[in-house]
């Protein structure tokens, strides 16, 4: 398996993104991809990860889905192609279109940063397969700007679909129907704004994170498979 | 990115500077106007200064000279003070006047740290005063060639119910936390206190800690006769002008003018900057970097052409700029953010230019080493001043303040700590206590940092001290950041003593080995004996816990003149200190972890509520003699719970601080989410005086039944008093004192009082 995890002037959890896909995601080579690059092929999986890309000026991830590397993200998106969006990622991802919906200001209009319980309400998805169905588990948040809107229908739609993959037990920031993190419909292409690559040992206060990474290894063999045979 | 003036813009700029130039006043009504002395330069100085030159200095000059010799640049009131810390050991590699010190951490690893005050720009500006103090102290460690892992804070404010007291934790912390989460380096840890004492004068410590290769450590030196000079960063503005001056004196009324002399932080910037520079310094070019901290592009160049010995010609014309017809004199003296000074040889331009041009930094040559010591200023081809290095960095007079024993403190001895009409509800003073801000969650502040970036936090801020992580090894660092400001002035040399006793204890209460020290002198006006007093006791405290226990200084600053209408604030001298945590096994916190569990009692408790939280919350006053540490008890304490710890014996360990035995039982209960059931025998002491007394050398264990035994005979080899109190369990708080009941209070009452004390006040 070959994992980009992009990188944009201001990224910050790139590297804790390298780290998390190398302890997590076995046999897996990771590199880390600047946001010029144009070319995204032969990469399995493409982490956009968290941080402050271009300082957040403007709006979050408004900048950033102009880089270069967005157009190879959404070729490689429609391809197939698993993309994960956490945090600062899943901003540029609906800002970029690839996931519907925008992410605003925190209700409270602070910063949050703490451990989150996340209900699992989709499990039957490329990245949700090894948790049990609506089974909970604690996973960090750090965001500003992490309260998820869209108007009725695209949540009419989101339901019918179940593209709501996580919603918080306890929700920090407003966001609708308690959403943390969706997907789009072809299931390939998933932002959350919780953090599981802050969430893989016991010494960082929880692993719950590993089981994504785990089920998108065992979705990309599983595809792998199908391809051989 | 900040807009740079185009090539024609710099031309019309020049010439508009030029113009600018001719507006400024001449060498002579300099001295006649005495216009040094509005640069905070004595009639003594200026005559100092015209003996160096030969002539008298022209407006550059003269600001050049007023900022070199400023507190802030030269410590001129302190060193001598300074120089009685002890600064070296075993295992510092470097120590002070570099950016940051040093530590070894084994394996060809190193730490590097240091805490920085941005004191005053704060109390006009919190925002961005705060902001650009985690800027500027982040700079000071990557320019040292080490990685930031981890942000602390230390911040002290006058009482919450004040509504521009609430403005300034508010922005502050917002500030602090703008920068930090931007930038991805997480803030863990830090202390925050509220006291009358602080306000109008807020203190904004902020302290960076980095990881380093012993390889790759780097120092601010220009050497290399002809070595080309490179600027790097945003472009400069008229931002931050005579910041180091403002720094230097008191805040009054007329403050709030000085707000331009507040810079504006850009973190996006600064982590460009950051990466740029981390990439540029492993590639191995590197002869000399230095950040543009206090005094900017004046400090910087002046200090690396000095630590070589060396002469700095700077061709002004070639620093970026963002504003039109800046002249030398602002340029010099500017301190806007993000910018960095660094010297490599002419023939490896290349590389640094594709490095900075990747991470679209600018970086431009401004200048070259010289052999001449002297920094010599250039503009539009002409010679615009000529100054000797060794001036400017190492003629400062130094200065032997008088001091004096305050009336304050010698009228403080007669008053007898435990003569206050007895507390009989001891629950609802605990309740009290445990609302009073100071003591209270800090959750509310901590929540709005980005703890957990980068991966690698094992204890998040709310234990006794943060510890993070160091990836590819067993091992960890612990820090944190202690002082008492009520202990400090009820006797400044207990008090700077406690500091660095309790910051020890934090370091081994989690686990880990102390390493060292940084320090920040946050005082009064120095002109004032008093003060000077205070400054003076405090170092000598400081210095003797030091020693004791083999924790050197390797770096710090000194923020003075801090004062309100009422006069100086407490003398706070702010102890950040890094430990060693050898393997994360030993990585222990302070909640209470399982039931069954006995709880311990290290120390002994005597009848000490001089600067308590107690005597403050529930008499109103600040008044006596603070508690006495006993810096051998200290060490043994030290010694006899590292060891337990290390031997996997201990379940959790908790340093008495404020609000004694209840606060520290209670804060061990709400932080494990179980309860406890104690009864402490307590021999010749009234129950609230032995609840809330906050003696030192004292250390909350709780451990498992069978490792009861092996911990008390630890305690024993080491000297250390220890009191089997009671066991984990529960949904209560109960402590009986001498078999009478004292405490029992559910956990989630005492959690809900503890928890919702600053939320409520700052609704």
């Amino acid at each position: 398996m070959k994992v980009a995890v992009l990188v944009f002037p201001g990224s910050n959890c790139d590297w804790d993104c390298v780290h998390a896909a190398e302890e997590t995601l076995e046999g897996a080579t990771v590199e880390r991809v600047w946001h010029t690059t144009s070319d995204l092929t032969g990469y399995d999986l493409i982490i956009v990860p968290g941080g402050f890309s271009y300082g957040d000026y403007l709006r979050s991830g408004a900048i950033a889905r102009f880089a270069p590397v967005m157009s190879a993200v959404a070729k490689a998106a429609e391809d197939g192609v698993f993309v994960l969006g956490i945090c600062n990622g899943f901003q540029i991802l609906t800002e970029a279109g690839l996931l519907p919906g925008a992410l605003r200001r925190n209700a409270g209009l602070k910063f949050r940063c703490h451990y989150s319980n996340l209900r699992v309400t989709n499990n039957s998805t490329a990245f949700t397969s090894g948790y049990e169905a609506n089974e909970v588990i604690d996973i960090p948040i750090a965001h500003g700007e992490g309260n998820y809107y869209c108007d009725d229908e695209t949540l009419a739609q989101l339901k019918r679909n179940n593209q709501i993959v996580f919603t918080y037990e306890s929700n920090p920031n407003g966001s609708i129907e308690d959403i943390a993190g969706i997907m789009n419909t072809s299931g390939n292409v998933l932002g959350m704004m919780p953090h599981p690559e802050r969430a893989v040992s016991d010494l960082l206060g929880s692993k719950d994170g590993v089981r994504m990474f785990a089920s998108i290894m065992k979705a990309w063999r599983e595809r792998h498979a199908t391809n051989v045979n | 990115m900040q807009p740079t003036l185009t090539k024609n813009e710099t031309t019309s700029s020049l010439e508009q500077g030029k113009a600018n130039m001719l507006k400024e006043p001449t060498p002579q009504q300099i001295a006649d106007g005495r216009i040094y002395a509005t640069m905070g330069v004595t009639d003594a100085e200026y005559a100092h200064i015209c003996e160096l030159l030969g002539r008298k200095p022209n407006y550059t000059e003269i600001g050049v000279f007023s900022v070199m010799w400023s507190e802030h640049c030269a410590y001129k009131n302190s060193k001598p003070l300074l120089k009685r810390f002890p600064v070296t050991g075993d295992r510092v590699l470097v120590g002070p006047g570099e950016g940051a010190g040093i530590v070894d951490i084994g394996d060809g690893q190193a730490v590097c740290f240091k805490i920085e005050s941005h004191n005053h720009p704060s109390a006009i500006e919190p925002f961005q005063g705060a902001a650009t103090g985690v800027g500027g102290i982040i700079r000071d460690i990557f320019s040292m060639g080490a990685r930031p892992v981890a942000l602390l804070n230390s911040l002290r404010f006058g009482q919450l119910t004040d509504e521009r007291v609430r403005y300034l934790f508010e922005h502050v912390v917002s500030g602090i936390a703008g920068y930090g989460n931007c930038i991805g380096i997480p803030t863990v840890g830090g202390e925050v206190m509220f006291d009358s004492s602080y306000e109008g004068n807020p203190l904004v410590n902020a302290m960076c800690v980095g990881l380093i290769d012993h390889k790759d450590i780097q120092r601010g030196v220009a050497s290399g006769i002809g070595n080309p000079v490179y600027y790097v960063g945003p472009p400069t503005g008229r931002d931050g002008i005579h910041g180091a001056t403002f720094a230097s004196e008191e805040l009054t009324e007329e403050s709030e003018a000085k707000r331009p002399a507040v810079q504006v932080g850009d973190p996006f910037m600064e982590k460009l900057v950051m990466e740029s520079c981390l990439e540029l310094i492993q590639s191995g070019i590197v002869i000399g970097i230095q950040d543009m901290g206090a005094a900017g592009l004046t400090c910087s160049s002046a200090e690396m052409a000095s630590k070589a010995g060396n002469g700095l010609e700077l061709h002004l014309d070639e620093v970026p700029q963002r504003e039109r017809g800046m002249t030398p004199y602002e340029m010099m003296l500017s301190e806007s953010q993000e910018r960095m000074l660094f010297v490599i040889e002419e023939h490896n331009e290349a590389i640094a230019m594709e490095i900075f041009d990747r991470w679209g930094v600018i970086c431009r040559k401004v200048g070259r080493v010289t052999d001449d010591g002297r920094l010599r200023l250039t503009y539009g081809g002409e010679e615009v001043a000529d100054m000797p290095v060794r001036g400017l960095v190492d003629e400062c007079p130094v200065y032997e303040k008088p001091s004096q024993v305050p009336a304050y403190y010698t009228a403080n001895e007669a008053i007898d700590t435990t003569s206050y009409p007895e507390v009989v509800d001891v629950n609802e003073a605990l309740l009290k206590v445990l609302g009073s801000p100071t003591v209270a969650s800090k959750e509310w502040v901590y929540r709005q940092y980005d703890s957990m970036v980068r991966a690698s936090t094992a204890v998040a801020p709310g234990s006794d001290a943060a510890v993070v992580m160091v990836r590819g090894t067993r091992k960890a660092l612990a820090m944190t950041t202690d002082c008492n400001g009520r202990y400090a002035y009820l006797d400044p040399f207990m008090g700077g003593r406690i500091a660095v006793a309790e910051a020890a204890r934090n370091i081994v209460c989690s686990g880990a080995e102390p390493l060292a020290i940084t320090d920040n002198l946050n005082f009064g006006n120095p002109e004032k004996p008093e003060n000077f007093w205070q400054m003076e006791q405090a170092v000598d405290g400081m210095a003797e816990a030091c020693r004791h226990l083999s924790t050197p200084v390797i770096g710090g600053n000194v923020s003075l003149y801090n004062e309100n209408a009422k006069g100086a604030i407490y003398p706070t001298p702010v102890v950040g200190m890094v430990g060693l945590v050898h393997d994360v096994d030993h990585i222990t916190q302070q909640g209470f972890k399982q039931e069954g569990d006995i709880v311990l009692l290290l120390g002994t408790t005597q009848a000490e509520l001089g600067g308590s939280e107690f005597q403050t919350v529930i008499h109103g006053v600040t008044e006596g003699r603070p508690p006495v540490v006993n810096l051998d008890t200290e060490l043994n304490l030290q010694h006899a719970v590292l060891r337990v710890i290390q031997a996997g014996q201990v379940q959790s360990a908790h340093d008495l601080a404020e609000g004694g035995i209840a606060v520290a039982l209670t804060e061990s209960a709400i932080s494990g989410s179980i309860g406890v059931t104690a009864d402490w025998h307590i021999e010749g002491l009234r129950k609230d005086v032995a609840l809330f007394s906050e003696s030192q050398s004292r250390v909350l264990l709780s451990v498992r039944p069978q490792h009861v035994e092996a911990v008390l005979e630890s305690c024993a080899q080491y000297d250390v008093p220890v009191q089997r109190l009671g066991v984990v369990g529960g949904d209560r708080i109960q402590l009986r004192v001498n078999g009478e009941a004292a405490i029992d209070v559910a956990r989630i009452e005492a959690e809900r009082v503890w928890k919702d004390a600053i939320p409520c006040l700052m609704q």
